[in-house]
């Protein structure tokens, strides 16, 4: 069973069923380099300290990237300009995969972080976001006297 | 090795024999054909490109740098390594091949041979 964004939420685990099934069905899964779900493809991580998300973008313009941290609920946005000729260019399009246009993702993460200390780097394509944990919300043993 | 790709490793079944079927564009025009190839998190050096017989092949590594400590939660990029071979016609130039790879977006020209680019053919009058 593979992990939810939202856990304990049956609307995104039958996203991912369906997902899924769509995938099974059709004749080679492996071979779908992103799902349809959106641009950019999102992995997502926790460390005791911090929420981690990598978003594969390539391509991008980095000033041009939108990135905001609200209770909890990140959210990216942007556009991606064609490399399509133009309609009355002579040239011909054998394959058109890439994704083109705006683009906008929002995942919700948990309500622990720190608005105030995101940091967000573009490298090769890929958009990693770095949320620090509230100092409050990190475990702290306690003493047993 | 671990530590670099804990966030592209799928929960079971992933190893280096699944890869990751790169999204592309290819656009061909008189003087020969232009691929664009989505490769993000590929480096430079990460990157195997090259021709065999036929076949232009693009194998590329994803190379993420991760904290320590790292548990995935949700995962859409499920591999780390891309790879797809195109056949390549008679026609064009393989020793003119151009590549560039800038923000994880390889880009690779390759132009026509001379005798295959297409020629107007004027028709004499009567």
């Amino acid at each position: 069973m593979e992990f939810s964004v939202f856990p304990r939420d049956i609307f995104a685990d039958l996203e991912r069923l369906q997902r899924q099934i769509q995938q099974a069905v059709e004749l080679s899964p492996s071979i779908r380099g992103f799902p349809r779900g959106g641009f950019p493809a999102l992995n997502v991580a926790s460390t005791p300290h911090s929420a981690e998300v990598y978003g594969f973008a390539p391509g991008l313009d980095p000033s041009k990237i939108e990135v905001q941290l609200e209770r909890g609920v990140l959210s990216i946005s942007g556009e991606r300009k064609s490399d399509l000729p133009d309609e009355n260019d002579s040239a011909s399009v054998h394959m058109n995969e890439r994704f083109a246009g705006r683009f906008h993702r929002v995942i919700s993460l948990t309500d622990d972080l720190d608005p105030n200390e995101v940091r967000a780097t573009y490298r090769e394509g890929v958009l990693h976001i770095s949320i620090k944990r509230q100092e409050s919300a990190l475990p702290r043993r306690i003493n047993i006297t | 090795m671990s530590e670099q790709n804990v966030v592209t490793r799928k929960a079971e079944g992933a190893s280096d024999d699944h890869w990751l079927l790169p999204p592309v564009d290819v656009i061909e025009d008189e003087a020969g054909i232009t691929l664009y190839a989505d490769l993000p998190g590929v480096a430079r050096e990460n990157l195997d490109l090259h021709v065999e017989g036929d076949n232009l092949f693009i194998d590329g590594r994803v190379a993420v740098q991760m904290p320590r400590e790292m548990e995935a939660t949700h995962v859409e990029v499920g591999r780390s390594r891309y790879r797809r071979v195109f056949a390549l016609s008679r026609e064009f130039d393989i020793g003119k091949l151009t590549a560039d790879l800038k923000l994880g977006v390889l880009k690779v020209r390759i132009p026509k041979a001379e005798h295959a680019k297409p020629r107007r053919i004027e028709i004499s009058p009567d």
